[in-house]
C-alpha cells in the first residue's frame, strides 16, 4: 500500500470526503480559539454545558420541520442562548455560582431534548443529532460551517484586546469603564455558534470535541495566547484530516475517530510536552545558572 | 481647596449590613491620605465605595462629577489571575485604556510611554517576561507602571505594601509622593503606622465608625488608637434597624 493511497487518495475519489475535510478545516478556524478563550477563562465545562443546551432546540427546530438545516440550526442556537442567559441571570442576581447554574439549566435543556426526540422522532434521528454526520456535510451545512467561522474569526479579532482583559483582569476594566457584561455576551453568542457549527458535523455531544482538546492540549507546547490560538487550531485541523483517513480506512464512524485522534493528542501532549507535562517534571534538566 | 470625595453621612455595606457607620468628611484634592483601622473596619468597603463599586446603604458620596476612569484604583491582589500568559508590557500598556480602548492601534508613542514607566518603578529589562514568572514585589511594580500610565486625577490603593518587602515598599512609597507632587488626590489603605507617620499628611482612622480624620499626628495618637481596638467588629444576625438620625 503506498503512501498517496493511504493519505490523498480518499479526497481525491469521493467527494464526500473532500466536503468533510473542508467541514473540519472550518471548524478547527472558528472552533480552536473559542476553546483558547474558554480554557483561559475556567470556563471549560461551561463549553461542554452548552454543546448540551443545544439539543431540545435541534430537536424543536426538527419537529417543526423535519430534517431542514435552518430551523435546527437556528433551534439549537436559541435554546444554547436561552440557557446561557438563564444561568447568567441566575448567578448575577443571586449568590448561586455560575458553574452550577450552568449545570442545572443545561441538565433541564437536555432532558427536554432527549424527551422531544423519544415521543417525537426516530431513533436514527436522535443518532443524527447526538452523534452528527460529517461524511453526509452537503453543500448547504458546509456553507453554514463556513459562514459561522468567518463571523467568529471577524468578531474576536474586532474585540480580543477586551476578551483578553476582562478574563486576566476583570475589576482593571470594570475599573477604566470598559464594556465588562457586554464582551461576555458575545462571546457566549461566538461559543453557541460555534456548537450549532459543530453539531452538523460531530454531532451534540462531541461538537464541544474540536473545541477544547486541542486547546488544553495547546497550554502544554506555548505559553502566549496568540500562539495558543494558532497551535490549537493546526491541532484541530490535524487530529480533522487524521481522524477522517482513521475512519476511512478501518471503517470507523468519523464523528469519534476525529475527536479521538484530538484525545490521543491531548494524552500526548500530557505526556511529552515542552511545558509542565509528566516528562519535563519526571527528567528535569539542570538547572540554569540565573 | 476643592474637594475629591465629599461625604454625607455615609452608611456602607453588605445585606443591610454596615461595614462603615454613619461617615461625614471630605477628601480634598490633592491630599495625600491614609486609611488605617483594625481588620473588618471597613477600609476596604470604603475605597469600593469611593470608586462607586458599592452603592451605599445610606448618605451619599459626591464625586463632584469626577468619571470612574479618572480614578485609578488599586484593588487586593486577589482579583487577577497571575497564571494568565500575558507579558509585562502588554500588563502596562493597558493603563493607556482611556486612549486605546478596544480598538485603537497601539502608538510607538504610548509604546515607549510605557517602557519608561517600567523603568520608573525599577523593572527595566523585564518588558518581554511572562507575569507569571514574577514574585509579588516585582509583580505590584507592574501594576503601579500601569497606574502611572492611567494618569489619573485621583489614585485609590487597598493595601498596596502587604506582602511587599521595604526595598519595593520605599520604590513604591516614592511614587506616591510623586503622585502627591504632581497635586493628584492619593487615598491608600494601610497598616503600618510608622510608613504612615513618615509619608502621610493625612489619616482617617477607622473602626466602621470613623475614630478620627485629619493631620496624621493627631489622629494616631494612643487614646484614638485603643478606642479602635476596642470597637467592636461583630456582625449581629439578629441587629435591629438603626435609628441613629431619626428622632
Amino acid at each position: 500500500m503506498d503512501l498517496y493511497a493511504v493519505l490523498f487518495e480518499p479526497f481525491v475519489e469521493f467527494g464526500f470526503m473532500r466536503r468533510a475535510l473542508v467541514a473540519c478545516l472550518a471548524l478547527s478556524l472558528g472552533c480552536a480559539p473559542v476553546g483558547v478563550l474558554l480554557v483561559l477563562r475556567r470556563m471549560s465545562l461551561i463549553g461542554d454545558a452548552l454543546s448540551h443546551a443545544v439539543l431540545p432546540g435541534a430537536a424543536i427546530g426538527f419537529m417543526v420541520a423535519g430534517l431542514s438545516l435552518m430551523m435546527m440550526s437556528l433551534g439549537g442556537f436559541l435554546a444554547g442562548l436561552a440557557v446561557a442567559a438563564l444561568s447568567g441571570l441566575v448567578s448575577r442576581v443571586t449568590p448561586q455560582r455560575e458553574d452550577a447554574s450552568f449545570a442545572a439549566f443545561y441538565l433541564i435543556s437536555l432532558a427536554v431534548g432527549v424527551l422531544i426526540i423519544s415521543t417525537y422522532g426516530s431513533n436514527v434521528d436522535l443518532m443524527h443529532v447526538l452523534f452528527g454526520t460529517i461524511l453526509a456535510v452537503d453543500d448547504a451545512s458546509l456553507l453554514l460551517i463556513v459562514s459561522i467561522s468567518s463571523i467568529t474569526l471577524l468578531t474576536l479579532a474586532a474585540i480580543w484586546r477586551g476578551l483578553i482583559v476582562e478574563c486576566f483582569d476583570p475589576g482593571f476594566l470594570r475599573s477604566v469603564g470598559g464594556p465588562g457584561a457586554r464582551l461576555h455576551l458575545v462571546f457566549l453568542i461566538l461559543v453557541v455558534m460555534n456548537l450549532v457549527a459543530g453539531f452538523h458535523a460531530l454531532g451534540t455531544l462531541m461538537a464541544v470535541g474540536l473545541m477544547m482538546l486541542p486547546a488544553a492540549s495547546a497550554r502544554f507546547w506555548v505559553g502566549q495566547v496568540a500562539t495558543l490560538a494558532v497551535l490549537s487550531s493546526s491541532l484541530a485541523l490535524a487530529a480533522g484530516y487524521a481522524g477522517l483517513l482513521l475512519s476511512y480506512h478501518a471503517n470507523l464512524p468519523s464523528g469519534p475517530a476525529i475527536i479521538l485522534v484530538a484525545g490521543s493528542v491531548y494524552v500526548f501532549s500530557v505526556i511529552a510536552g515542552t511545558r509542565g507535562s509528566l516528562l519535563a517534571q519526571w527528567l528535569p534538566r539542570r538547572h540554569l545558572s540565573a | 481647596m476643592s474637594v475629591a470625595f465629599d461625604l454625607d453621612d455615609v452608611t456602607l455595606g453588605y445585606q443591610r449590613h454596615p461595614a462603615v457607620h454613619h461617615l461625614s468628611g471630605q477628601f480634598k484634592s490633592g491630599s495625600l491620605t491614609a486609611v488605617v483601622g483594625p481588620n473588618g473596619s471597613g477600609k476596604s468597603t470604603l475605597l469600593k465605595g469611593l470608586m462607586g463599586l458599592l452603592r451605599p446603604l445610606d448618605g451619599r458620596i459626591d464625586r463632584h462629577g469626577v468619571r470612574r476612569s479618572a480614578i485609578a484604583y488599586l484593588p487586593q491582589q486577589s482579583d487577577i489571575d497571575r497564571s494568565f500568559p500575558i507579558s509585562v508590557i502588554d500588563t502596562v500598556i493597558l493603563g493607556h485604556w482611556r486612549r486605546i480602548g478596544m480598538f485603537r492601534r497601539v502608538s510607538h508613542a504610548l509604546r515607549q510611554q510605557a517602557e519608561e514607566a517600567l523603568i520608573s518603578v525599577g523593572l527595566q529589562g523585564f518588558a518581554q517576561r511572562q507575569i507569571g514568572s514574577l514574585s509579588a514585589g516585582q509583580f505590584q511594580r507592574v501594576l503601579f507602571a500601569r497606574m502611572l500610565l492611567q494618569d489619573a486625577p485621583i489614585v485609590l490603593l487597598d493595601e498596596p505594601f502587604t506582602a511587599i518587602d521595604s526595598k519595593t515598599t520605599m520604590d513604591l512609597i516614592a511614587v506616591l509622593r510623586r503622585w502627591h507632587a504632581e497635586k493628584r488626590t492619593v487615598i491608600a489603605v494601610l497598616h503600618d503606622h510608622e510608613q504612615v507617620r513618615e509619608n502621610f499628611p493625612e489619616t482617617l482612622l477607622l473602626a466602621r465608625e470613623p475614630v478620627a480624620w485629619g493631620p496624621t499626628a493627631e489622629v494616631l495618637r494612643a487614646e484614638h488608637l485603643f478606642k479602635a481596638r476596642r470597637m467592636a467588629e461583630s456582625w449581629d444576625d439578629r441587629a435591629a434597624v438603626c435609628r441613629r438620625g431619626f428622632p
